[in-house]
């Protein structure tokens, strides 16, 4: 990938330049670039991005991509209101099954 | 907090089948579904399918996806929730869910015995100059946009990958009066059906074998595409570029399976490249290493709707056959399951999937 200026990460405008960059200073794991450059904390969560980043990071670390984790899996899995967590009065109460 | 017996994460193929199996034994069932529809993928499938009479064989994947749902919709002992999206699993095996009701979200925590996980894939992305461009999408969202909301995401498209979706979407495309410029792979052959290759050939759509996407270029939206030869190594040849003036991009290069409940869950996790990711392990009846915790479908590693039922319905009826749930047809119908689930991946076609299953046995 030549090309330094792409974007893997387009939630947080992440490129290839600020992965490389994050890996020259140490940061050798997919959690600690996560914390360092935002990657994969936007809206879609790293559903986008991540696959892209794990094989960036294969390469440049000549690690085989097997033996990468990605980062931690963490509730809620998508975004969600305070609103719902808030001991709202309908918590819980008002399933609509069918 | 909802108590069931088995909770079922993904109102797809495998979803809904693992649903109707697991229900067989009168084991009690929660179905839950993030879309306002069940059916998943099968919901946008126009296509006919292929495959013997018990897999559907020349049934249009959303009428398949509506038969699941009647049968379901028929069981005493299925409760299904649509417009519902899992949001986490917790260290005490407790499931949250937000349930989108009317205006309202509601927040529902749910104890199941047992747990089944169906969610389906996540298309993979491209890295390449522009290439977050308005009017670059995944070929599946093109195809939600499309089929499921009758949308038309623009006026020429450049699809990139030349694999069954890519084909059977350029082909959808098409009969919705969009033009396509043309299918590239980087890949020196077409890696989908050629039936669905041959219809597109007919249509005059033009597939460039060999090529890859070099750039994206447009002010606020895509206006332009590069294309290049690819040598050996899946690097453009320079000198060999083509441009194309497209409004839409496509990227249909592949799925990587939904993982993150598997992880949130305690499983046991391996990347395995043939699968297109990060999958559980899990035994020949589908159980993860989380004793109650089972996969089935897309989630379990990419493969198509056949086997994702398949998969769905051993998955259903082990779950409930280990809480103790009695069904006398168990063993014979477990094992043609399973003999089914061999066949569709026999053969030359299957080396790949079969070499990647072997990978996550326990």
């Amino acid at each position: 990938m030549p090309n330094h200026d792409v974007i893997l990460c387009r939630c947080e405008d992440v490129t290839v330049r600020d992965i490389h960059d994050a890996i020259d200073e140490g940061y050798y794991t997919l959690e600690e670039i996560k914390r360092v450059t935002r990657v994969g904390m936007g809206p879609c969560q790293g559903r986008t991005c991540l696959m892209l980043i794990l094989r960036e990071l294969s390469v440049l670390t000549d690690q085989p991509i097997e033996s990468l984790l990605p980062d931690t899996y963490r509730p809620p899995t998508k975004s969600v209101s305070f609103d719902l967590f808030g001991g709202h009065p309908k918590q819980g109460g008002g399933a609509h099954g069918f | 907090m909802i108590h069931t017996d088995i909770l079922i994460i993904g109102g797809g193929p495998s979803g809904l089948c693992a649903a109707i199996a697991a229900a067989k034994s009168g084991a009690e069932v929660m179905l839950v579904e993030r879309s306002q529809y069940f059916g998943g993928q099968l919901v946008k499938q126009t296509h006919m399918f292929f495959g013997s009479e018990k897999q559907y064989a020349a049934t249009r994947g959303f009428d398949i996806g509506k038969k699941l749902v009647e049968e379901v919709k028929n069981s005493d002992n299925i409760k299904i929730f649509h417009s519902t999206t899992a949001l986490g699993i917790y260290e005490d095996g407790v499931v949250t869910l937000e349930q989108k009701f009317e205006s309202e979200e509601i927040y529902l925590k749910v104890q199941a015995k047992s747990l089944i996980v169906t969610t389906g894939a996540l298309e993979k992305s491209l890295p390449f100059p522009n290439n977050d461009l308005p009017g670059i999408y995944g070929a599946g969202a093109v195809q939600t946009l499309m089929n499921e909301y009758l949308v038309k995401p623009g006026k020429r498209v450049l699809m990139v990958g030349a694999g069954n979706i890519g084909l059977i979407i350029s082909y959808q495309l098409l009969q919705a009066g969009v033009e396509v410029a043309g299918i590239i792979d980087a890949s020196p052959r077409i890696g989908g059906y050629l039936v669905h290759a041959s219809k597109i050939r007919r249509s005059g759509v033009p597939i460039f074998t060999g090529y890859t996407i070099v750039k994206a270029e447009g002010t606020d939206h895509l206006e332009k595409a590069t294309i290049a030869k690819v040598d050996q190594h899946w690097k453009p040849i320079p000198g060999t570029e083509k441009e194309m003036n497209v409004d839409v991009m496509c990227i249909s290069v592949g799925l990587t399976p939904s993982s993150a409940f598997f992880w949130q869950g305690g499983c046991e996790m391996e990347y395995v490249r043939e699968l297109g990711g990060y999958v559980p392990k899990r035994n020949r009846y589908l159980r993860t290493t989380v004793g109650n915790i089972y996969v089935a479908g897309d989630s379990a590693g990419i493969e198509e709707a056949s086997s994702a039922m398949v998969e769905g319905s051993i998955a259903g009826l082990a779950a409930s056959h280990d809480l103790g749930f009695v069904y006398e047809g168990y063993n014979r119908e477990i094992e043609e399951l399973l003999q089914e689930l061999e066949g569709l991946r026999g053969g030359e076609k299957g080396i790949h999937i079969r070499r990647g299953y072997n990978k996550v046995g326990f």
